[in-house]
C-alpha cells in the first residue's frame, strides 16, 4: 500500500467545492480523505505550505506530432512537457502523418498514450484526408476512442460539408472543432494584416478571415441544432458573435490561447518566427477583447495550440517559416503571472477555463479532488520566479513566443492517475 | 312456369325450394356420373342459389357435387358505361375446369349479356366439356342468343319492370322474388 | 363510390375511402395471378404508355405485367435512345402521346412534380410510378395492403421506416398513407439522411435504432446509396451498416409477430442482412406480388373513366 500525505496545501476545486487549506491523503493513488491536521503512519510526506493545489489541468488543443514528425515531437515527449505545465490530460489533433482519419490511427495515438503517465484522447479528423469533403467514419472512431473532431490546420470550406458534419455528429453527441479560416481571404499572409504589417511591408491576414468563417459556422450550428467549439478565436469580432450566439442559445464553445492574451503583432517587429503562428497575434483591441471574453465567460477555456517545430524549420525567413508556437510548459504560469497575481482572476476561474471547462466540451470525465477519485492533481507554488529559457524545456521542440520572459508560479508536482508524473 | 306480368310477389319462399329441388333431381336423373357435374353459381345471388344447388343435390344422394364462385365484373362488356363503381367481387373455381360439365347458376336471366361474360370467364379457367345453365327467373328480353337448360319461373317482362331477387343469404328475412312496376 | 380525379398521382391527393377502396379491389385481383391463364379482357383495346424517364426495371415489369394481365395494349416508352434524347421536352412528348390516344400514361421520373406537369396536360389518366424524391403511391399502396393482409387493420399499429428517408419517394408515400390510416410511424437514420423539419410530417423521428425495434410492429428497411445528388452525407457503408443493418441480433429485440418489408432492390448485407430477407418475418416477396394486383386496381379503377368521359 502506497500512500502520500499532502499537507497543508491550499485546494481549489468548485465541483467539490473546496477553497481552503486542507490535507490531503492518498492510498494507492485514489483520494482517501481531505480534511485539516490529517495523521498518518507509514506515508510519503509532502510539504505544500503555501502552495496552491488544482484538479489536473486540461489541454484541449496540442499537436503531438506522432505518428509522422517524431523529430518535432512524440506522444511520450508530449506528456513529460504536459505533466511539467500542470496538464494532466490532452487531446490531440489529427493533422498527423498519416492524418488520423481512420481506426488504425487512432488506435495507435491510444496505445501510445497508454504508456504516458497521462490521459491522451485523439481528436480524429472530420473529413477524410482532411480535405474536406467526405465525412470520416464517426462512429468507428468514437468507439475506439476519439472524443471530437476536426480538420484543424484547416478549416472545413464546404457548408454542406459542415452542415452534415454537425448533423450526423448529433447522433453521437459529440463537437466539432472548427479552425475558423476563410481560405482565400488569409492567402499568402503570415501575420495580422493591419499597422503594423503596413510597416513592415509583410502580407497580412485579415480578422476578417476569422470572422467571416465564425459567423458562417455558428449559423449552420443553429440551424442543424449541432455542438460546434471554435479553435484559438484571436479577433474582438469573433468574440462578439460567440457571445451573441450564446445569448441565442445556440450550442457553440470557443478557446483561446496565452498567446493571443498576452501578445499582439507588436511582437513581430522583431521578425522572430516564434511570432508566427496561425490564426496570427493581432492588435492590442483584438487582445483585450479575447481577454475580456475570457473572463466574462464568453470564451469558454484556454487551449494552448501547443505546435511544436524543429530549430531547423522556424529558422527561415519570416514568411517561409511553419506556423506556431510549443505552451504546454508555460500556459499555467502566464496566467498566474499576468491574472492570477494581478487580480484579474482567481483561482475558481482558472480552475474553470484550465480544467473543468475544456473536459466537458470533450465529453470526457472531470479530474476532481474529492475522496474516491483517483488523484488527478497539480501542486502549485505561486511564488517561484522563473525565467522561460528555450534549451530548458521538456518539449522536443524550443520553439516558444515568451523566450525570456520572467514568470511568478509553477508547476512543482503533478499527479496524474494516481501517480506522481512531475516533480520539479 | 308461370307467367303473368302483374307486379307483386312471383315467386315465395317455398316455391323457391321447389325450383331448387327440381333442378337437384333433374340435374341427377340427367347425369346419374356426378363427379362430371360441377356448379358454379354468379356473384352475388347465383352464388348463394348454387350453394343450395349443391346441398340440393347432395341430400338426394349423399353426394356433393364440386362448387365454385364467379365474379364476372372483369368480364363484362359495359364496364365503361357503369355509372357507379363496379365492385369487383370473390372469384373462386377450386376444382378443375377442363372437361366437365359445369352447371352455371344465376337468379335471374335478362339480356343474357351477365351469362356471356360468364362463358368467357369458365373458358379462361379451362376447357369444360359442357356448360349447363341453371337460372331462377327468365324474364326475356334477350339481347344475346343464350337459353336456359334449367327455369324456374319464366315472365314476360317490359323494361321498365325491375325484378328483385331476395334471398336470406343476403339478410332478408324470407326468400322472395318481387316484381316491381316500372315508372 | 369512384375515385374522385382521373389521375393517382400521389397519396397526398387521395382520402382515406380511395385508399381503402383501392386496397380492397387490389385484394380480389390477387386471385387473377394465381389462375393458370392469368388474363381478364377487363382493359381490351385500352392503350397504356410506361413512359419511365429514370430507369427502372421492377416497376416497369410491374406494371406491365399489371397492364397484360387486365388485357391492355401495353407500350414502354424509356427516354434513352428516343427522340427525347435528341432534345425534345417533355411537353411535346406528352402532346404526342395525347395525339396517338393513350388511355392512361404510367410515368416515371426523376424530377419532383413531373407526373403532375403531365397530368394537367393530359386527357389520359395519369399514375406516378415515382417522382424523384416526392412519391411512389403504387408503392405505399402495396405496402399497406401487404400490412393489413396480415395485421387486419393499419389503425394504431408502430411502422418503423429506416434509411435514407431524406431522398426516399417510398419513405414519403408511405409516410404520407400511414398516417392518414392513423397508423404510428417512427423514422430511424442518421440525422444527415433525415429531412430537416421532419417531425412537423406527423411522425416520430429516432436515431437509434435498436431503441425502436421492440416497439416496432413493421419494420420497413429502406435501401441506402452512398453518394445521392453529389454530396456525401455518410461516412461510408460500413459505418451506415454498423448502427442500422437490420442484423439476426437487432431482429431478436422485435416483438415474434413483427413483419419485415423492403422495396427492393435488396443491398444484401448493407442495411439488411440476407437471413433476414429471407427469413420468416420477411413479407418482402409478397410486397413484389400485391405489387402487380394494387397496380391492376388501378388500372382497372381508372380504365373504365376515360371511356366513360369520352361517351358522355
Amino acid at each position: 500500500m502506497e500512500q502520500i500525505i499532502i499537507r497543508n496545501g491550499h485546494v481549489v476545486d468548485p465541483s467539490s467545492r473546496l477553497n481552503e487549506q486542507a490535507d490531503i491523503l492518498i492510498r494507492d493513488g485514489v483520494i482517501e480523505s481531505i480534511g485539516r491536521n490529517l495523521q498518518v503512519d507509514d506515508a510519503q510526506d509532502i510539504d505544500a505550505s503555501g502552495k496552491w493545489i488544482i484538479p489536473g489541468l486540461c489541454d484541449m488543443h496540442v499537436h503531438l506530432r506522432e505518428p509522422g514528425r517524431e523529430d518535432k515531437e512524440t506522444i511520450e515527449s508530449g506528456a513529460r512537457a504536459a505533466v511539467a505545465g500542470g496538464f494532466t490530460t490532452l487531446a490531440c489533433m489529427p493533422n498527423t502523418s498519416p492524418i488520423n482519419d481512420c481506426q488504425s490511427v487512432t488506435q495507435f495515438i491510444i496505445e501510445k498514450a497508454g504508456r504516458t503517465p497521462i490521459r491522451i484522447h485523439p481528436i480524429a479528423a472530420i473529413t477524410k484526408n482532411l480535405e474536406g469533403n467526405e465525412l470520416t467514419e464517426m462512429g468507428e472512431l468514437i468507439e475506439c476512442g476519439a472524443v471530437a473532431f476536426s480538420d484543424d490546420g484547416r478549416c472545413v470550406a464546404n457548408g454542406e460539408v459542415l452542415r452534415r458534419a454537425l448533423e450526423y455528429a448529433r447522433r453521437f453527441d459529440r463537437t466539432i472543432i472548427e479552425h475558423c479560416e476563410d481560405i482565400h481571404l488569409a492567402t499568402g499572409g503570415s501575420m495580422h494584416e493591419g499597422t503594423v504589417s503596413a510597416r513592415l511591408g509583410l502580407q497580412g491576414i485579415p480578422g476578417l478571415a476569422e470572422e467571416i468563417m465564425v459567423s458562417r459556422d455558428i449559423q449552420i450550428c443553429e440551424y442543424v441544432c449541432g455542438r460546434l467549439h471554435i479553435a484559438h478565436v484571436s479577433t474582438e469580432k469573433s468574440v462578439e458573435l460567440i457571445r451573441a450566439a450564446k445569448q441565442r442559445g445556440i450550442h457553440v464553445t470557443a478557446e483561446v490561447t496565452p498567446h493571443h492574451l498576452f501578445l499582439t503583432d507588436e511582437a513581430v517587429t522583431s521578425f522572430d518566427t516564434n511570432t508566427k503562428m496561425n490564426p496570427p497575434l493581432r492588435s492590442e483591441r483584438d487582445r483585450t477583447a479575447c481577454l475580456a471574453g475570457l473572463l466574462d465567460g464568453t470564451i469558454d477555456c484556454i487551449a494552448t495550440d501547443h505546435a511544436p517545430h524543429t530549430i531547423t524549420e522556424k529558422e527561415v525567413e519570416y514568411s517561409l517559416a511553419p506556423n506556431g508556437v510549443v505552451g504546454l510548459e508555460t500556459a499555467l504560469s502566464l496566467i498566474l503571472t499576468h491574472l492570477v497575481h494581478t487580480r484579474k482572476m482567481d483561482l475558481v476561474r482558472l480552475v474553470e477555463c484550465m480544467s473543468l471547462a475544456p473536459r466537458r466540451i470533450l465529453g470526457i470525465p472531470l479530474a476532481v479532488i474529492a475522496s474516491g477519485m483517483v488523484a488527478d492533481l497539480a501542486i502549485i507554488d505561486p511564488e517561484k520566479f522563473w525565467v522561460v529559457d528555450p534549451s530548458r524545456l521538456i518539449s522536443k521542440s524550443k520553439n516558444t513566443a515568451f523566450r525570456g520572459w520572467t514568470m511568478r508560479g509553477a508547476t512543482e508536482l503533478t499527479i496524474a492517475g494516481g501517480k506522481i508524473a512531475y516533480s520539479s | 312456369m308461370r307467367k303473368g306480368t302483374e307486379p307483386g310477389t312471383i315467386l315465395n319462399e317455398s316455391e323457391i325450394r321447389d325450383v331448387i329441388q327440381r333442378f337437384a333431381q333433374e340435374i341427377v336423373s340427367t347425369y346419374p356420373d356426378l363427379d362430371q357435374i360441377a356448379v358454379v353459381g354468379i356473384q352475388t345471388g347465383g352464388a348463394h342459389l348454387g350453394r343450395r344447388l349443391v346441398h340440393a343435390i347432395a341430400d338426394l344422394v349423399r353426394h356433393e357435387p364440386d362448387f365454385g364462385i364467379l365474379d364476372i365484373t372483369l368480364y363484362r362488356d359495359d364496364v365503361a358505361l357503369e355509372i357507379n363503381q363496379p365492385i369487383v367481387r370473390q372469384t373462386d373455381i377450386p376444382f378443375e375446369v377442363s372437361g366437365r360439365i359445369i352447371i352455371l347458376v344465376d337468379d335471374v336471366l335478362y339480356t343474357g349479356r351477365t351469362v356471356r361474360a360468364a362463358l368467357d370467364a369458365l373458358i379462361d379457367f379451362g376447357r369444360p366439356r359442357a356448360i349447363r345453365l341453371a337460372v331462377l327467373v327468365d324474364r326475356g328480353l334477350r339481347e344475346f342468343p343464350i337459353r336456359p337448360d334449367f327455369v324456374g319461373l319464366e315472365i314476360a317482362t317490359t323494361p321498365e319492370q325491375k325484378v328483385h331477387v331476395r334471398l336470406k343469404e343476403q339478410g332478408e328475412s324470407s326468400d322472395q322474388v318481387i316484381l316491381e312496376k316500372g315508372d | 363510390m369512384p375515385l374522385r380525379n382521373k389521375d393517382i398521382l400521389g397519396i397526398t391527393e387521395l382520402n382515406v375511402d380511395e385508399i381503402d377502396l383501392i386496397l380492397d379491389t387490389a385484394d380480389s385481383f390477387s386471385e387473377i395471378s394465381q389462375r393458370v391463364i392469368k388474363k381478364v379482357p377487363t382493359l381490351r383495346g385500352k392503350t397504356v404508355v410506361n413512359f419511365f424517364h429514370e430507369p427502372s426495371t421492377r416497376t416497369r415489369i410491374s406494371f406491365e405485367i399489371a397492364e397484360k394481365r387486365l388485357s391492355a395494349d401495353s407500350i414502354n416508352f424509356a427516354t434513352s435512345g428516343s427522340s427525347f434524347s435528341k432534345g425534345e421536352t417533355l411537353l411535346d412528348t406528352v402532346r404526342n402521346l395525347e395525339a396517338m390516344n393513350a388511355d392512361i400514361i404510367v410515368m416515371r421520373h426523376g424530377i419532383p412534380g413531373a407526373s403532375h406537369f403531365i397530368a394537367s396536360r393530359a386527357q389520359a389518366s395519369v399514375i406516378n410510378a415515382g417522382d424523384g424524391a416526392h412519391e411512389h403511391p403504387t408503392q405505399a399502396l402495396l405496402d399497406m395492403l401487404t400490412i393489413r393482409q396480415h395485421t387486419g387493420t393499419l389503425e394504431n399499429l408502430t411502422v418503423a421506416i429506416v434509411g435514407d428517408i431524406d431522398h426516399s419517394r417510398v419513405a414519403r408515400s408511405n409516410i404520407f398513407g400511414l398516417v392518414k390510416k392513423k397508423a404510428r410511424v417512427i423514422l430511424v437514420a442518421p440525422p444527415t439522411l433525415l429531412p430537416h423539419r421532419v417531425d412537423d410530417l406527423g411522425v416520430e423521428v429516432s436515431y437509434d435504432f435498436e431503441s425502436v425495434i421492440p416497439r416496432a410492429d413493421v419494420i420497413m428497411m429502406l435501401r441506402i446509396q452512398r453518394e445521392r445528388q453529389g454530396k456525401v452525407l455518410i461516412p461510408s457503408l460500413r459505418e451506415y451498416s454498423r448502427y442500422y443493418c437490420l442484423t439476426p441480433d437487432r431482429l431478436k429485440l422485435a416483438n415474434p409477430k413483427v413483419l419485415v418489408m423492403h422495396p427492393g432492390p435488396l443491398n444484401r448485407g448493407v442495411e439488411i442482412d440476407p437471413g433476414v430477407a429471407d427469413g420468416p418475418h420477411s413479407i418482402i416477396l409478397e410486397q413484389v406480388s400485391n405489387g402487380i394486383a394494387v397496380r391492376m386496381a388501378l388500372l382497372f379503377l381508372l380504365g373504365g373513366r376515360s371511356s366513360r368521359e369520352q361517351s358522355n
